[in-house]
């Protein structure tokens, strides 16, 4: 450990970067902050509310504060069940992706094409892929005898949502673990090899191990990018049928656009953000600590 | 530039200038005291600037658990927040 203090004048360099970010997130952020403890009559005429907009939040016999709490539930068990396929499934796809000759460029190209397909054109693509009548997967599974209806029944719209999300995201979790495999220095498998290790072991003792730090990137990025999601569950099921696919950020939209109300709509972002940043730092720290440890 | 738009209360903009004025407090600080980061019982070094930041995270928690248990007063949670804050900082 370097036991000299740290001199930080450097960043002063980034003051350009804070004014910009002022005016793009610090200044709305303030309003929200000011339209959390008050409430409006429209006319732009605000009266003190307190902490109300809070207390009913946190109270699931409320109204918000139930739609809140179920929001949240279905937000944590989205991501988990998101991660729980997309990060085997990831690190699976590395390995079957060929390591070297032709085959390469081909393999990489295809899989990164879903992730170039805009949020609203993926939720297009499967809100038409999943109809019953007209989509081509809906209808498939009608014909073959399997009850499918994502409009109408909850565990088909979430079915269809999380493999969307698979289709959409696994590709970026495999990429980065083939980067994290090509890595691995040759030497690693030759030792395996001259130990008799199985690929199973190889797998436990060499590959996992290195592959540590880009699963925990590959982790943080999914998990923040599944407990945003909007656009697609939106495209899709407009977080029906009933609210059994409302996620925070449609609710948190329902409640600031749609029934403009201001005071509660702030309150649950404050918290939304809350969750976000909390989440972020413990997985900043985490990785700076392992990177810290890993080079010292 | 008028700011009616952002609907300012005295409350609010007491608590913006409050956060303003630590951090341009911890930067002064930073620029011209450096320290060494230290470890201390959250496991990993941690400068001023860390400290502050889980004082700041850890309140709005406090305020959450208290507002959650259905607690009327807000000075508890404050005045334990004060505690934390005071405690993250000798600490962690």
């Amino acid at each position: 450990m370097n036991d000299k203090p740290i001199s930080n004048r450097a960043w002063f360099l980034v003051v350009p970067v804070m004014v910009f970010v002022l005016f793009s997130s610090l200044i709305p952020m303030m309003t929200v902050v000011n339209y959390s403890v008050q409430d409006s009559m429209g006319q732009n005429s605000f009266f003190w509310n307190g902490s109300e907009w809070f207390r009913h939040l946190f109270d699931p016999t409320t109204d918000i504060g139930g739609r809140f709490s179920r929001a949240l539930v279905r937000n944590l068990v989205f991501s988990g069940v998101v991660l729980l396929i997309e990060i085997p499934l990831g690190i699976l796809v590395a390995l079957c992706i060929p390591k070297r000759g032709w085959a390469v460029g081909a393999v990489l190209v295809s899989m990164t094409l879903p992730m170039l397909i805009p949020w609203n054109v993926v939720g297009t693509i499967w809100q038409v892929f999943a109809r019953a009548d007209i989509g081509l997967l809906g209808a498939a599974l009608t014909g073959a005898g399997i009850p499918f209806n994502n409009t109408q029944d909850p565990l088909s719209a979430w079915s269809t949502i999380v493999v969307m999300d698979v289709w959409h995201w696994t590709s970026m979790v495999a990429l980065l673990c083939y980067a994290g495999l090509k890595a691995i220095p040759d030497a690693f498998y030759q030792a395996a090899r001259i130990d008799g290790a199985g690929r199973w072991s190889v797998f436990r003792n060499i590959e996992l191990p290195k592959l540590r730090r880009v699963l925990i990137i590959a982790v943080l990025l999914r998990f923040m990018e599944s407990f945003m999601i909007y656009t697609e569950p939106a495209v899709v099921t407009g977080g029906g049928p009933g609210e059994a696919t409302s996620f925070l950020s449609l609710d948190l939209v329902k409640i600031a656009l749609g029934q403009v109300d201001l005071g509660n709509a702030a309150a649950l972002s404050l918290v939304y953000n809350l969750i976000t940043l909390t989440l972020c730092w413990i997985f900043f720290t985490t990785m700076t600590q392992l990177d810290a440890r890993g080079s010292a | 530039m008028p700011l009616d738009w952002m609907a300012w209360t005295w409350e609010t903009a007491g608590f913006f200038a409050a956060i303003a004025l630590a951090l341009v407090t911890l930067t002064l600080l930073a620029a011209y005291r450096p320290e060494k980061p230290r470890r201390g019982i959250l496991g990993f070094p941690t400068t001023r600037g860390d400290r502050f930041f889980v004082s700041l995270l850890g309140t709005a928690y406090i305020f959450i658990i208290f507002m959650c248990a259905g607690g009327e007063i807000l000075w508890y949670p404050v005045a334990t927040a004060i505690l934390f804050a005071v405690a993250m900082f000798r600490l962690a």
